[in-house]
């Protein structure tokens, strides 16, 4: 509904958080997606997330490539800073962003479009450099913008709209992430906010490249009988295997054990991710344990934290790079000066 | 051309692979150092092992010293191309062979002085492993040379001592070989040449330096922090002297903390997003290419020109199309640089002649790229980044201080009512720009989508074109800011040259050869795109011009038909393209074409 102005007042009685701010200041402008799109919830999940964090909004810089997915950045936290770059090159843009200035939480909104066929191999090399950033695919299997053609998240007789089938194999941006390294991979629904808030949570306080698979069904496209990512299938075969609290790091931690003795995982900023869920025998840092689980459910919506590790360094700290942003070095301390372009002549000649 | 002392040319054929690189930069560095001019140009093969390579090393007291014009001797040390190599040398000159084995008496010619000295045979006989054997039979190469040259030995001794003082056994190795080379040559040949050196004293404000070791310094002066690039020849040595410069400059020694980052990417389409995405952020970022790697930036380009964010990026060109000849030099990214991109783009370019402008000129790019929020191409090449020149002393101004361009602070934003991201101030056709993490006052949606002054999504046609107006009037307005074109003048000339880049020492040459011809020509170098108005005039003042470029289809001619005034017919091509750098003999045998216009207009 694009021709409706948001409200610009806020209601007294809103609670606000540590850094006194409402859940109305991290708002964007209103959402042109299409009405009961599941992108507009990932956008909903977002806010909450970024407002239990505190996270000051002009600290916080959004990117995102082309396609549906790429325009939600404007729907969420007016206050930062947003860069909607070229189709499937924002994690490039990001990861330089990030290397001028380590210290913005970084928020990347793609597609499957955007992420798994034009910008796949921008993704891999981002995963592997371990960018610290939460990104974020809204997943829905079609190409939406270009009004409906099979994307490369499509799943083998999923049908289009006009009933054709897809008969290619799927890339599945889990399998993806868990196979090349990526220290935190999670996928998660968007019709299923409870879950979703806590999963954002942990992946924006995780201490390298966060990502986020969420099905995110396309209401207008790839909502229909015989699509395996419409709501009705995503609903019927969701399996929430691994539930998690966030606990933020300032909080009293309570230790429970649960049956299988793995409990918790702290995260580089000292929150904690307490599992309140898990499967008999899962380990959220054996790689192994995950691939295996997702490969005895076939067919089902595995959703949850499936692989967490805060042990391996950031693309920072493998430079080591200061603790500063590099944009805040002064001048001073990156220019040698003429007296030693003078002497380091010398070896040249 | 005569020879003589201090003045001529050695060529060295040789297999790449083969250890020939350090035994020619010993003889170049020792003929600097006896402070002659000098020039080495390094023409090899796209491959590590096997193919041939040359190596010509071009002396001359007056200090020509672009590309040689012939061989007076040539040290013919590739049995593959011995047939060719043979008949280069000038009549009257000399060849140097190995004579281990007989010659091809097909081969040989009367008018050429053969010198034989069996290298391969006294390096097996003095040396017993097979690697060292083969390195060691250049070194003796270069010791024939001490003698046949007269290259002063004192200087060469202290350059091996410099290179391998601490490796004992190779610093011997290498004595050893420039001796066996030396007492062969001295005790079979009467030593020197008729051509030989004599020390002078033209190098002592003089380094020897290549062009993207220049290049690198020139950033790392400028406070470059994030580099993102993807290895291509020929511009892989400046991010590797970027590097090493930032291990020296900005690291601590102790914590290992690194004021900088370095990010080699997956690919061009990366690089170019992470030197935007970190001067989004403030930083200032750049990347180094080569035309194949321009290629695939094009799509980013367009993004940083549109959403106005600063971008340096270096071109080493190479010989295209497509793969082309990727380790030979030319001149042809021009237009793609230019007009790099969809839709209505035009960029920043800065045309480097020699190290010592790419030193400076990257800098520049920088100040450039910051105030004008666009990006800026350092067009060098493979001739000037590749291989070493002899430069004036680069010199720096410890006052400089980066030129950021309009930026607003927090502060500043709260004297502002609103932000508005394309929105000019007074008169001036840059906008003001904002940061992220400064203030929630400045944030912004920065998009390659369609967009009205005040950074908004527009599809309305007024508001497009109203920013699309700005950008041509922003480009144009940098036309003052670019280097200004050198431009020499001789007393009656009607006919003007024009040129670019590293043709700079072939066309001087050629210039004072025709003026003593009675055909003087007056000089124009571009340093910078756009063309502002002594461009223009220029053109204007002479019966035409000549534009002498490294390209096939005369694209710095066609790119001032499209961007000054100048007509057509005033600006006649002279394109020389075959990848090997330019020459005066190339410009002269294309004037010599031109014998009957030129009599019309100067007799």
């Amino acid at each position: 509904m694009p021709s409706i102005a948001k409200p610009l007042v806020a209601h007294p009685s809103l609670v606000r958080n540590e850094v006194g701010l409402t859940i109305r200041d991290y708002e964007g402008s209103m959402s042109t997606l299409c009405a009961g799109c599941g992108h507009d919830s990932i956008t909903a999940a977002l806010i909450r997330a970024l407002w239990e964090l505190s996270t000051p909004p002009h600290r916080i810089a959004k990117l995102s490539g082309i396609g549906c997915s790429s325009k939600t950045p404007t729907y969420f936290v007016s206050g930062a800073h947003g860069f909607n770059s070229a189709h499937g090159r924002m994690p490039p843009i990001a990861t330089g962003a990030n290397a001028a200035n380590r210290e913005l939480t970084y928020i990347g909104v793609s597609g499957d479009g955007d992420s798994l066929s034009i910008g796949l191999g921008h993704l891999c090399h981002a995963i592997r450099r371990n960018v610290r950033m939460l990104y974020v695919i809204e997943n829905n299997g079609v190409y939406g913008l270009t009004k409906g053609q099979f994307s490369a998240s499509s799943d083998v007789g999923s049908k289009s709209k006009k009933g054709e089938a897809n008969r290619m194999t799927p890339i599945d941006p889990v399998l993806l992430g868990l196979s090349i390294g990526a220290t935190f991979v999670a996928r998660a629904f968007s019709g299923d906010k409870e879950h979703l808030v806590p999963i954002l949570k942990a992946a924006l306080s995780h201490r390298g490249f966060a990502l986020v698979d969420v099905i995110s069904p396309c209401v207008t496209f790839n909502d229909h009988e015989g699509s395996t990512k419409s709501y009705l299938h995503t609903r019927q075969h969701l399996l929430n295997a691994i539930e998690a609290d966030f606990v933020p790091a300032a909080s009293e931690i309570v230790a429970e054990i649960s049956r299988n003795g793995s409990t918790s995982v702290t995260m580089h900023d000292g929150s904690v991710l307490r599992f309140t869920r898990l499967p008999e025998d899962y380990d959220v840092s054996d790689r192994q344990k995950a691939f295996a689980y997702l490969k005895e459910h076939p067919g089902e919506v595995v959703t949850g934290i499936l692989y967490a590790d805060e042990s391996v360094e950031d693309l920072h700290e493998a430079n080591q790079t200061p603790r500063e942003a590099l944009v805040n070095v002064p001048f001073e301390k990156l220019c040698p000066g003429a007296a030693e372009l003078s002497r380091m002549q010398e070896d040249f000649r | 051309m005569l020879s003589g002392i201090n003045d001529f040319a050695v060529k060295l054929a040789n297999v790449n692979g083969s250890g020939s690189a350090s035994a020619n930069s010993l003889i170049m560095q020792a003929i600097f150092r006896m402070g002659v001019p000098v020039s080495g140009k390094n023409l090899f093969p796209s491959n590590i092992q096997g193919l041939p390579t040359w190596y010509e090393i071009r002396v001359n007291r007056k200090g020509y010293t672009a590309r040689a014009l012939d061989y007076d001797l040539m040290v013919a040390m590739n049995s593959q191309t011995y047939a060719r190599d043979v008949s280069e040398v000038r009549s009257g000159g000399y060849l140097l062979y190995d004579s281990s084995w007989p010659l091809d008496p097909e081969l040989y010619r009367d008018d050429v002085t053969f010198i034989g000295v069996p290298l391969a045979q006294m390096c097996n006989e003095s040396f017993r492993e097979p690697r060292e054997r083969v390195l060691m039979k250049n070194i003796a190469t270069a010791g024939v040379l001490i003698e046949l040259l007269n290259i002063d030995g004192a200087i060469v001794e202290k350059l091996v001592e410099e290179k391998y003082g601490r490796k004992k056994a190779l610093r011997e190795s290498n004595r050893k070989a420039l001796g066996l080379g030396a007492d062969y040559v001295k005790k079979h040949y009467s030593c020197p040449l008729p051509f030989h050196l004599q020390t002078m004293h033209e190098n002592d404000d003089k380094i020897l330096i290549d062009g993207n070791s220049a290049t690198a310094l020139g950033c790392v002066y400028a406070g470059a922090t994030v580099a993102a690039w993807y290895p291509i020849t020929p511009s892989t040595s400046t991010m590797d002297a970027f590097k090493v410069f930032c291990d020296r400059y900005r690291k601590d020694k102790q914590t290992g903390e690194s004021n900088y980052l370095i990010l080699q990417a997956e690919d061009e389409l990366a690089a170019i997003g992470m030197v935007i995405g970190a001067s989004w952020n403030g930083a200032r970022a750049f990347t180094s290419t080569a035309g194949p790697g321009i290629s695939l930036m094009n799509e980013l380009l367009g993004l940083a020109y549109y959403a106005e964010i600063p971008a340096v990026i270096v071109d080493v060109q190479r010989v295209g199309p497509s793969t082309g000849m990727p380790t030979r030099t030319q001149q042809g990214d021009l237009f793609e640089c230019a007009y790099a991109s969809h839709g209505d783009t035009k960029h920043i370019l800065l045309f480097p002649a020699n190290p010592a402008e790419c030193f400076e000129f990257a800098a520049k790019a920088f100040d450039l790229a910051e105030r004008f929020q666009t990006p800026v191409f350092l067009m060098s090449d493979l001739d000037i980044g590749m291989n070493d020149w002899v430069t004036p002393k680069l010199t720096w101004d410890d006052s400089y201080r980066p030129d950021r361009g309009r930026v607003l602070s927090a502060a500043d934003l709260e004297t502002i009512p609103k932000f508005l991201r394309y929105t000019p101030e007074n008169g001036s056709a840059v906008a003001p720009r904002t940061l992220p993490g400064v203030s929630a006052k400045g944030a912004f949606f920065t998009r390659g989508s369609g967009h009205n002054k005040f950074g908004g999504y527009t599809e309305i046609p007024d508001e497009y074109q109203e920013v699309m107006d700005r950008l041509l009037r922003k480009h144009k307005e940098a036309a003052a800011f670019v280097p200004a074109p050198v431009i020499r003048r001789r007393a009656g000339a009607r006919v003007g040259v024009i040129t670019l880049g590293g043709c700079d020492p072939a066309v001087r040459e050629a210039l004072d050869i025709l003026e003593e011809q009675g055909s003087p020509m007056d000089f124009m170098r571009l340093r910078g795109f756009p063309f502002d108005e002594p461009v223009e005039k220029f053109i204007a003042e002479h019966e035409f011009c000549y534009v002498i470029e490294q390209n096939r289809d005369a694209q710095l001619r066609s790119l001032l038909i499209l961007e000054t005034s100048a007509p057509k017919e005033k600006l006649r091509p002279v394109t020389v393209y075959g990848g090997f750098p330019l020459s005066a003999k190339n410009v002269l045998d294309f004037i010599g074409t031109q014998v009957e216009e030129l009599d019309a207009i100067y007799r």
